[in-house]
């Protein structure tokens, strides 16, 4: 009797729309639950895209669109997928929409995607996107799992942002593409009459992916050592 | 446990969905596709000659793109020995595929601009950097001699590095105002050099850490330039 009462109880949960579970869904994966500083996943694609601070925040929209949506597809689908063949059903899924996305990009946003080219297609093997299916979408209702793209998706793109911002400003002296730092065009052109131009060089390492690995090491550090919910017992 | 049935039926199904529903996607939205390459690939032509256009290009509209390109570029297609051919237009010259032929049977595009200070002929020049392909538009003014302006483009280059050709709009810059031929009237184009240019119409500064890229570049211009000599000889008289 106890135990069908429990089992009502669960069933009965109910589903809101922005309750407070919705709520820690979005905001869990930005600190607690990051996915590249706590989940370690998707750090590929962070070393990639990270150079400038444009493509970074194209990169993390179209990521949390994809992880978004293929987290409610499955979820979705989550009852009918036959369990031997449930991945590659997710990565159907995700080359499905990522396809999409490229194409939409390639029509309304062409620069940009000629930017992104080869990137947008490393959506595909983004592990956030599969982790997230994996460990969230396959469990959960849809909308929750939506959710959980998003949140997800965010959290990754905070971290992109983060990253690609400070390796603009030191390895390029620029913000968003406007130089701020260092020589400008004009000191190139002349290098005598704009000398005072000059007095930051800009930071070739930063331009290269291994900065991108020691920043996001230092977000691990410093995000493990201020946060008390991360701290290894052992 | 399901069984092999329903597998292969779930997957026959899913596949099939799919793949029809990308085909639309991707047949619904080439127009789109193929409009907005064109307008990118003006754009990037246009460039070259930014300082000769009535507005920046990053001002312009892709509609004003367009229209400019209409009314004042005019398009021209010349073959290994420089005359002009009839009935095709530069657009449509895929310079990867042309360099593909042997020498003699290529053809090149030429886009010439009527600006206030005369014709500028915009050449498209091909070449090798370090990792890929490179490649430039070069501007030429009336005089047939002086570079107005160059526009670079790359595949694949190393991002701070190689791709400084591009990204920074210093490097093109140097090349405004040189010359390709020199005081006797000889072909020497416009050489990258290492270590600081030393002749002011001929040379240019090479980008430090990109040596290939820079000798790419260097060759580029040298080779690239001289397949249109004969056609721009002929303007001339």
């Amino acid at each position: 009797m106890a135990e069908t009462m429990t089992k009502t109880a669960v069933e009965k949960e109910k589903l809101e729309w922005f309750g407070p579970k919705e709520r820690k869904l979005i905001t869990d994966p930005l600190n607690d639950d990051n996915p590249v500083t706590v989940q370690i996943l998707g750090v590929c694609s962070a070393l990639a895209v990270t150079t400038m601070l444009k493509p970074a925040l194209i990169m993390a929209i179209a990521v949390t669109v994809v992880t978004g949506f293929s987290n409610l597809v499955i979820s979705l689908m989550r009852n009918g997928i036959p369990k031997q063949i449930r991945m590659i059903v997710q990565l159907v899924v995700i080359a499905f929409l990522v396809t999409v996305v490229e194409q939409v990009l390639k029509a309304y946003s062409y620069p940009v995607w000629k930017q992104l080219s080869v990137f947008i297609g490393l959506i595909i093997t983004n592990c956030i996107v599969m982790g997230r299916l994996e460990a969230y979408a396959m469990a959960n209702p849809p909308w929750r799992s939506f959710l959980d793209g998003l949140g997800n998706g965010a959290g990754y793109g905070l971290i992109l942002i983060a990253v690609a911002a400070i390796r603009e400003f030191f390895g390029r002296g620029a913000f968003m593409g406007y130089k701020i730092l260092g020589a400008t065009d004009e000191f190139l052109l002349n290098t005598s009459k704009h000398w005072w131009l000059s007095w930051y060089q800009p930071n070739g390492l930063m331009v290269i992916p291994a900065s991108a690995i020691f920043l996001v090491g230092i977000f691990i550090w410093i995000q493990r050592s201020r946060n008390p919910k991360l701290v290894d017992v052992s | 446990m399901y069984s092999n049935r329903y597998i292969t039926i779930y997957t026959l199904i899913m596949t099939l969905v799919v793949s029809i529903v990308l085909a639309f996607t991707v047949t619904g939205l080439k127009p789109f596709h193929d409009a907005a390459e064109a307008i990118y690939k003006k754009r990037d032509i246009l460039s070259a000659i930014e300082s000769q256009l009535p507005k920046k290009l990053k001002d312009m509209s892709d509609e004003e793109v367009l229209s400019l390109f209409d009314s004042k570029v005019e398009q021209v297609v010349i073959n290994a020995e420089g005359e002009s051919l009839q009935g095709i237009s530069a657009e449509k010259v895929d310079m990867a595929s042309e360099e593909k032929k042997p020498e003699n049977e290529r053809k090149y595009p030429l886009y010439i601009y009527q600006s206030e200070q005369g014709k500028i002929y915009l050449t498209s020049v091909r070449g090798n950097g370090l990792w890929d392909k490179i490649w430039a538009y070069v501007a030429i003014k009336e005089d047939l001699n002086t570079i107005v302006g160059t526009a670079f483009g790359h595949v694949g280059e190393t991002p701070g590095l190689g791709a400084e050709i591009k990204d920074n709009p210093g490097f093109p810059r140097q090349f405004e105002g040189k010359k390709i031929l020199n005081d006797q009237g000889d072909y020497v184009s416009v050489k990258v050099v290492k270590g600081g240019a030393k002749d002011p119409l001929h040379e240019v500064d090479a980008i430090s850490g990109a040596t290939i890229t820079s000798v790419g570049v260097s060759e580029m211009m040298v080779r690239g330039l001289e397949v249109y000599l004969p056609y721009l000889q002929a303007q001339k008289k």
